[in-house]
């Protein structure tokens, strides 16, 4: 492993942990963040081996705890892992599609100690939402909705917003409203993953954006006090990119359900990172030392324009995969940024996936599922 | 949304306080995020208890900390807890 070198200041510790339990999953969205490839991960961590991971964060600061995947709630050792959490003092997160939950399952982990249910819903209607998510699941959503918040959790819904269901806007937070939701996170379409090759589809013109967006800040003030709507903007009509993962290797951590340590979930698609597994190193020597973790901390590793750039600190270049997915070199100023020599890329991205739109044989788009995955490798 | 004097004050059902060793300090926890809290405000939401008045809690404070002329900023910070959710009536 290479270390940070000793005259740098040492990095925070991780605050937020989220562990991939698994990418099995009954869905199919096709903006889905899992590796194109995921299929070809077939091993999955232990019971035992997660409590490990679980306790070595821990110790080190990590607080935050999100359960992911694929679908968590097709881990039948959930409800001990979470118990496990709830005794390390973790505040923790269930990010789930809602398949396969019952009111048994959220009693039964509220007693192990889960604090919160992030349901995802595709669509305010059960035809989009089905299709959207490969799978008849709508209406059982929006009943797993009611009883997350019978149980007492708080209420997170979270809904991924691109051009097949951005026209529902005004809909879709009727709805939240409806269910009662006390979070609902409208999180724009990143263009990673499964996302990035349906990217033709998914991405909405500027106009639509720019609709949809004004109708969510304006139901904002309408349910403040009641319910929070997070809004996360889609960066491909920003001029300065996202300040990615709050800096590398600074606050997240995720774990990758066959073990591998990732600084950020897509960080698998960057190639020569060389990411440690739990299974061969402690958390503490992969976030301090392993060279993966390291590999974009600071500014050094910069070039230009970002390297004199004044704005360097406040996003830090921007995102990695990013660069990388759209520029070839993951060494590259984020094209989002209008200070990029390659940002001409965001201007096509558009415009093709505008012609897309118009154009009468739109292709088919590509969901997220194993045979679909197993022609990626 | 400003505190009504007559009621108690509760922290959120939906809210977690806790002491965070690694920090050396006490944070807010919700769905996916956490407010890291000086000392004064975590002395502060401690007292919301359910029980105590922002009156209760001024006195506490004050004989506590020995010292008088809390109120404004006592009432300042709780009127901020209450618009973001942390603390209800
Ligand atoms: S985005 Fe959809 S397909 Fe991917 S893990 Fe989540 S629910 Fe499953
Ligand atoms: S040039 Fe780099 S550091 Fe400067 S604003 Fe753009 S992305 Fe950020």
């Amino acid at each position: 492993m290479a270390g940070y070198n000793n005259n740098q200041i040492k990095p925070t510790p991780p605050r937020w942990l989220l562990a991939e339990l698994t990418y099995s999953c009954p869905l199919q969205c096709p903006y889905c963040s899992n590796p194109l490839d995921y299929a070809s991960y077939k091993t999955e961590l232990s019971t035992d081996d997660w409590k490990r991971v679980l306790t070595q964060a821990r110790k080190m600061g990590a607080v935050q705890l999100g359960f992911s995947g694929g679908e968590p709630l097709t881990r039948q050792d959930l409800p001990e892992l979470v118990r496990h959490a709830r005794e390390l003092g973790y505040y923790s997160n269930l990010i789930t599609s809602g398949y396969g939950m019952t009111e048994e399952k959220i009693v039964q982990l509220k007693e192990a100690g889960l604090d919160h249910i992030q349901v995802s819903i595709q669509a305010s209607t059960q035809e989009l939402n089905d299709h959207i998510a490969g799978t008849a699941s709508f209406e059982h959503k929006k009943q797993v909705a009611h009883l997350v918040k019978k149980h007492g959790y708080p209420m997170v819904l979270c809904v991924v917003i691109h051009r097949e269901n951005i026209h529902q806007m005004p809909e879709i937070l009727a709805m939240a409203e409806e269910l009662g939701a006390d979070y609902l996170e409208l999180a724009n379409t990143q263009y990673y993953g499964w996302a990035h090759i349906n990217r033709d589809l998914l991405l909405p013109t500027q106009e639509q954006f720019e609709k949809a967006e004004a109708i969510a800040q304006a139901y904002k003030e309408k349910v403040a006090g009641k319910m929070k709507i997070y809004y996360v903007v889609p960066d491909f009509y920003e001029d300065r990119p996202k300040a990615c993962m709050n800096g590398w290797g600074t606050t997240f951590l995720t774990i990758a359900p066959d073990g591998v340590a990732l600084p950020c979930h897509s960080a698998r698609e960057l190639p020569g990172l060389e990411c440690p597994n739990v299974n061969d190193y402690s958390i503490e020597e992969i976030w301090y030392e392993s060279k993966t973790f390291n590999f974009f901390r600071g500014f050094d590793w910069m070039k230009e324009p970002c390297r004199s750039c004044d704005e360097k600190e406040k996003d830090f270049g921007g995102c990695r995969c990013q660069a990388y997915l759209l520029t070839g070199d993951m060494y590259n100023t984020d094209p989002v940024c209008s200070k990029s020599p390659e940002h001409g890329v965001i201007g096509q991205a558009i415009e093709s996936a505008r012609v897309a739109a118009l154009a009468a044989d739109e292709k088919p788009l590509v969901f997220r599922n194993s045979k679909n995955s197993r022609g990626m490798d | 949304m400003t505190i009504n004097p007559q009621l108690p004050i509760h922290f959120s059902r939906t809210h977690r306080l806790q002491w965070e060793e690694a920090q050396q300090k006490f944070v807010i926890l919700y769905p996916e995020g956490m407010v890291e809290l000086n000392q004064s405000s975590a002395e502060i939401l401690k007292c919301c208890d359910g029980e105590r008045t922002l009156a209760d809690i001024v006195t506490e404070l004050e004989q506590k900390f020995a010292t008088s002329g809390l109120h404004p900023d006592i009432s300042a910070f709780l009127e901020v807890a209450l618009n973001n959710g942390w603390i209800q009536q």
